[in-house]
């Protein structure tokens, strides 16, 4: 096939698409118009089942298995981190110094802390009845204690926070996932189906097992992330190139 | 489209990504990062998607910036104990 021939087929396959993309596009349903037709009968099955935030019941309980997927590709890509961002045999660990840290950013810091664990902790707890779930407020939780960082030190940091706790509290967190679904198998008729009582509307135990779901991922959620910032921490901080000291 | 709001919020997604294109250092493109991320949770909050903005804010203006502000500081730091040992 001569260069020319190859732009051709190209130029040929992109006009295409082009083509079929806008016209696609104009078949589409106008910009925030009031017809939701997936929408109602999401609201529709959410509102069955007891669960207040329409998006909760949707991610653990009318498809909980699309979340089963995307907690592993977290699983995976954490396990996928920890096994790149290793100590090589090339490399050693320095202690890092302790820095001076500006007296309002510590400050800061450390007013912020509390406030942002209580709110990581808030999201996740009220997955199933205000925005935001296990993810969201994982991270919040994640990110929160890392304010040690920035107000005192890496190794103050490094005290609260044993990686090999984490790790295992991690796949803990999945394996709760997993063991809820097949639980689901057992007790009712399929794998993650919502097999427990829905509860009072509106209450912190309604929704069946959509609070016990959110609640694995909020877990597995702000332990991945605290295991991934600490290898990149302990890359940026700690291990230096040459040999073993 | 008609709601002001929108508009400025996407008009504010854009000069933003803009900006973060157009930011060549890493460590400084985090932080328009940062930036785009805020306004981007800003338009999903105007769209009534309060649960994907509170993922966007957590994941696009603290967690995404922090991994790039650390790989950065990984990358650079070599080159910067040579220049102390000159």
């Amino acid at each position: 096939m001569t260069r020319r021939t190859r732009l051709f087929v190209a130029a040929l396959g992109g006009t295409g698409l082009a083509v079929l993309l806008v016209a696609a596009c104009f078949c589409l349903p106008r910009f925030g118009g009031a017809q939701h037709p997936y929408g109602d009968r999401v609201v529709r099955a959410s509102l069955a089942r007891h669960t207040a935030n329409t998006i909760a019941s949707v991610n653990f309980d009318q498809r909980a298995f699309d979340t089963l997927g995307e907690m592993s590709i977290l699983f995976a890509s954490v396990l996928g981190t920890v096994v790149l961002l290793r100590q090589t045999r090339d490399e050693h660990r320095a202690a890092p110094e302790p820095e001076q840290v500006a007296v309002p950013v510590r400050r800061f810091a450390l007013l912020v802390l509390p406030v942002a664990v209580v709110t990581g902790l808030y999201v996740i707890a009220h997955g199933q009845l205000s925005p935001g779930g296990g993810f969201q407020g994982g991270v919040v939780l994640a990110t929160a204690l890392h304010l040690l960082y920035l107000g005192v030190d890496y190794r103050a940091l490094e005290r609260i926070r044993p990686v090999g706790f984490y790790e295992i509290a991690d796949a803990l967190a999945a394996s709760a996932y997993l063991v809820l679904g097949l639980a689901g198998l057992v007790a009712g008729t399929a794998f993650l189906a919502n097999f427990l009582p829905y509860g009072t509307f509106n209450t912190l135990s309604s929704g069946g097992t959509v609070p016990l779901l959110n609640a694995a991922i909020g877990m597995e959620v702000a332990c991945a992330v605290v295991v991934l910032l600490a290898r990149f921490l302990d890359q940026a901080v700690e291990i230096e190139k040459g040999g073993e000291k | 489209m008609d709601d002001p709001l929108i508009v400025v919020a996407l008009v504010l997604v854009a000069v933003s990504a803009t900006a973060a294109v157009a930011v060549r250092d890493p460590a400084r493109q985090a932080l328009v990062l940062a930036v785009l991320g805020t306004v981007l949770a800003v338009l999903f909050t105007v769209l009534q998607a309060p649960d994907v903005a509170l993922s966007q804010l957590a994941v696009g203006s603290a967690l995404t910036p922090l991994l790039i502000m650390l790989s950065v500081r990984k990358v650079r730091r070599p080159q910067r104990k040579k220049e102390a040992d000159r």
